[in-house]
């Protein structure tokens, strides 16, 4: 395909595009970040002077075109800007997990030889003089929060407004080198590199040009009709790229403002304070956002608690109808709007989420009574289908055509094919340029029509053109019957259960499935205190008799939901454990998306794999646990496994 | 010994100036006891100075000697260079000296921003009728101490619970909110009585941290009292050990810890 290096009109880069908004909308807020308890915010044109001065600053300190520049921090408008000023300089910038351990940094940053890192604060300068002996290529590094670093030795160490003013105060001599830097950027450039979590192996750095970045952005603002006027919260770790997208991609082409919260803690503060209007939370926040308000109602008064459940019960029947315009009897219309008035206004406002007009969320499936809770409120939340090899944007569900069990239709732009064995295809404007030093992943992932693997198994519904995703390609195996093993689906409908954190389902190749259950010490820790259970740690709730017991009441009615599915009936889970610590990323059993990592947990947890197949009904392990410093320890426990009732399959329809 | 003017470097490299307050020869009695018995120590500007010792070895009657709650029998308290009159505790306080408690002591129905601004108190000019009506100055200066105020809870990172009421938080974050309530009146001597006392191993990491950063930052003088070895042993420049009443060693953490007086203070010694 021989496609122009510049669009016909319009910015040709991120930098170009802040350029414009400077200009465009110049005195209305771009950024705002909470700070000492007030909202500080810096209009575009603001924005733009900041920025520049960085990359002018990052110019003198001998940034060159072509080098990888890391940044790592929690979102602060400062780090956008830090990303946009490496690409005025011709730098790459690739932002990382902030909450990566040091190992995992040390890969990413010897793999691109980022040779500039911008770091946050002490805890990031930290972890990267603690790996700077492995990193070669790494030279010089820029901090923005000077707390407790003053004292550090300051060679090759900068403060964040020491190098702005250096950019400052050399503007004169530096600019036309800037100047001419940012001119050479085009379509082709490359905008950012984003290292994908891997749920499989190393992490690869997929790399974005601005083609990629600004017409996904532009598409995707069109598709929802963003408007300037929009306001979101920026939460989401930088080095995903849907936050790339939201807010540098998506910010820059619409000139939405961005809201970066105080810190991590102070988030659904911060959320009820900007209300915004354009949203994104994975399914976990808002399962954990509707589990914390059913706990809460549970303790309410008699009367309050029966206006909930009155009003509620109402806004499940008509809500979701009413949101999507579909006709509705007056006197139901009527009763919504008391509801409206009584609890869903005020309970809107207490999540923060009064002024959305469109929310979204993805990255796993969504339980439907969690997603019609929030649609029967009102909140106009869609599910999209992304990933970082499509900038993003593969499906979303347009407005009026919104379910639980799809992820929509293809978005402007963006091709659909599906497979022979069920593999989904796509090809849009979005595809990523090559994963970073990797040309036989590239080649496996992209084929030379520009089609792209999405290593999702699933199918497009005949008559609506929606999307359904039913598994990861490479887990949808064969059971040793020949039935269709897709652990994920069954994953899924454990993980709606509110008491179920994680779950994971074994069975490839086998003659019955197994699963591990994490609970919810949230939902399960609340119960217990409601009924005078004590428990001192997560092993203890996790194995008391009562647990389980609930616990296999869910596997139960899960394995009658599976049932149904004449494909998927084999899933059924014939024995389940529930792990005595939680699944997590920093033992390396979940990626830092949350992704649960097979084979990781199969070779760690294999002993309890055994047990819950030789048909014994417990099992002693010991564990090898990381602590969030980094220090290792072990647990060592006795686990009861269950076997659970399962529905026979269902008769092949004799009847018809 | 060290002179008055002289100051020392630290094995971590600090540089600690002269001596900011002096005990000189201070004996309190209450009634027939004798809670402290003729003890002489210093401290000096920029140090973490920690006074450690058994149950009743009058480690808190020394650090209400220090704070002017008690005014002792015999002895001088000199600070800046001039012996110090016995005074009030609040004059005390606008004297740049600020203190925690050993058991919380704070506003528990308000919450953490209104208790923080209360240490600003000896920051404020306005009088009362000024403050009640809301009058130029009163307001400036709510601004200027309430940006203190945020500062500090930035720096204690305690934003999350700002609104919160006190009674609300759990025991270490309320000994974060003390902190922040004595940071803001801007001390030049920090007074912390056993900050540490009843926390688990996280929430003493984290309060070391906080005390390390504070004097780093701001370069204030730090006088601890601390059950803790592990913690004071860490934490502080020197230490003061008393035992019932008396000093029996002050020196360096090392020094201390093979000062065999101070081992059979700790580890007893049989008596015959």
């Amino acid at each position: 395909m021989n496609t122009p290096s510049r669009p016909a009109d319009g910015p040709a880069s991120v930098p170009a595009l802040l350029h414009l908004n400077a200009q465009r909308y110049a005195d209305a807020p771009a950024y705002r970040e909470k700070e000492y308890g007030i909202w500080q915010s810096w209009t575009w044109a603001q924005t733009l002077e900041e920025t520049e001065a960085l990359a002018l600053g990052l110019l003198d300190l001998g940034v060159a075109e072509g080098d990888f520049v890391a940044v790592i921090g929690r979102n602060r408008p400062r780090l956008y800007w830090a990303m946009v000023a490496a690409e005025m300089c011709g730098a790459v910038p690739v932002p990382l997990y902030q909450d990566a351990v040091a190992e995992e940094m040390a890969y990413v940053m010897g793999h691109c030889g980022a040779r500039f890192v911008i770091a946050g604060d002490q805890e990031q300068v930290d972890k990267v003089i603690e790996i700077q002996g492995e990193l070669p290529d790494f030279e010089q590094m820029i901090y923005l929060d000077p707390r407790g670093l003053r004292k550090y030795d300051h060679a090759r160490l900068h403060q964040y407004s020491h190098v702005q003013d250096a950019g400052r105060a050399k503007r004169d001599e530096l600019l036309p080198e800037i100047t001419r830097r940012q001119g050479k950027l085009d379509y082709d450039s490359t905008c950012v590199m984003l290292y994908t979590s891997g749920t499989t192996g190393r992490p690869k750095g997929v790399v974005l040009s601005n083609r990629n970045v600004i017409e996904t952005s532009k598409s995707s603002s069109e598709f929802d009709d963003l408007r300037q006027s929009d306001d979101i919260l920026a939460y989401l770790p930088m080095a995903w790229v849907g936050d790339f997208i939201f807010s540098v991609g998506q910010a820059m082409w619409t000139g939405f403002c961005t809201n970066c919260p105080e810190s991590a803690d102070t988030m659904h503060t911060d959320l009820r304070e900007i209300g915004p209007t354009y949203y994104f939370a994975p399914p976990r926040v808002f399962e954990t956002q509707l589990t914390s308000v059913m706990i809460r109602m549970e303790d309410a008064g008699r009367f309050k608690k029966w206006l909930f459940d009155h009003f509620m019960t109402h806004a499940r029947k008509v809500g979701p109808d009413i949101l999507d315009g579909n006709p509705v009897s007056m006197a139901d219309r009527l009763k919504y709007q008391l509801g409206e008035f009584f609890i869903y206004g005020p309970l809107k406002n207490t999540l923060g989420f009064s002024r959305v007009r469109v929310g979204y969320t993805a990255g796993e499936a969504i339980g439907p009574e969690i997603f019609d809770f929030y649609r029967s409120l009102g909140i106009n939340l869609k599910q999209l289908y992304g990933q970082t090899e499509a900038t993003v944007f593969i499906t979303a569900q347009p407005d009026g055509e919104v379910r639980s069990d799809t992820v929509g239709v293809s978005c402007p732009g963006v091709e659909l094919k599906i497979a022979e064995n069920g593999e989904v295809f796509y090809r849009s404007p979005g595809v990523f340029v090559e994963y970073y030093k990797n040309p036989e992943s590239t080649a496996d992932t992209k084929d030379a029509e520009g089609w792209v693997a999405t290593g999702d198994a699933g199918f497009i519904e005949e008559d609506t053109g929606h999307l359904r995703i039913i598994d990861r390609a490479k887990d949808v195996g064969k059971m040793a019957s020949g039935a269709l093993f897709a652990p994920k689906y069954v994953e899924n409908k454990l993980k709606f259960f509110p008491n179920i954190l994680e779950a994971v389902v074994f069975g490839n190749e086998r003659d019955e499935c197994t699963a591990f259950i994490n609970i919810d010490l949230t939902a399960v820790g609340n119960w217990a205190e409601r009924n005078n259970i004590g428990y001192a740690s997560y092993q203890e709730l996790a194995r008391h008799p009562q647990v389980m017991d609930t616990i296999q009441e869910h596997v139960e009615e899960v394995n009658r939901s599976v049932a149904e599915d004449e494909m998927l009936s084999g899933c059924q889970v014939h024995r389940f454990v529930v792990l005595h610590k939680e699944l997590d990323a920093d033992d390396g059993e979940l990626t830092r998306t949350r992704k649960v990592r097979r084979r990781v947990i199969e070779e760690k947890f294999h002993d309890i794999i055994t047990a819950l197949y030789d048909g014994s009904s417990s099992v002693s392990t010991v564990t090898e646990v990381t602590y969030e410093d980094g220090r290792k320890g072990s647990i060592a426990a006795t686990l009861e496994i269950r076997s659970v009732a399962v529905q026979p399959a269902p008769a092949r329809m004799a009847a018809q | 010994m060290l002179d008055q003017a002289d100051g020392y470097t630290t094995a971590d490299g600090r540089r600690i100036g002269g001596v900011v307050m002096e005990m000189r020869n201070i004996t309190l009695r209450f009634g027939g006891v004798e809670a402290i018995r003729d003890i002489s120590f210093d401290i000096r500007e920029g140090e973490i100075r920690a006074i450690i010792g058994p149950n009743g070895a009058g480690k808190s009657s020394m650090l209400n000697v220090i704070s002017g709650f008690y005014v002792p029998q015999e002895g001088e308290v000199w600070y800046k260079g001039a012996p110090r009159p016995p005074m009030k505790p609040y004059q005390v306080a606008r004297q740049g000296i600020a203190r925690t408690f050993q058991n919380i002591a704070l506003f528990e129905g308000m919450s953490v921003l209104d208790n923080v601004m209360t240490g600003r108190l000896t920051h404020m000019k306005s009088g009362l009728w000024r403050q009640a009506l809301w009058l130029g100055q009163a307001e400036r200066e709510e601004t200027e101490n309430r940006e203190v105020a945020e500062k500090i809870i930035d720096f204690l990172e305690i934003q999350a619970i700002r609104k919160t009421p006190v009674a609300r938080l759990p025991y270490g974050l309320k000994k974060r909110v003390e902190l922040a309530r004595a940071l803001v009146a801007e001390p030049s001597l920090l007074l912390l009585d056993e900050p540490m006392a009843g926390m688990n191993v996280e929430e003493k990491e984290d309060m070391s941290r906080f005390i390390l950063d504070v004097n780093d930052e701001f370069g204030t003088t730090i006088a601890l009292i601390e059950h803790d070895m592990g913690v004071v042993m860490d934490l502080s420049d020197r230490v003061v050990v008393m035992d019932y009443g008396k000093k029996i060693g002050d020196g360096t953490p090392d020094e201390v810890r093979n000062n065999q007086d101070v081992i059979d203070a700790y580890l007893g010694v049989s008596h015959d």
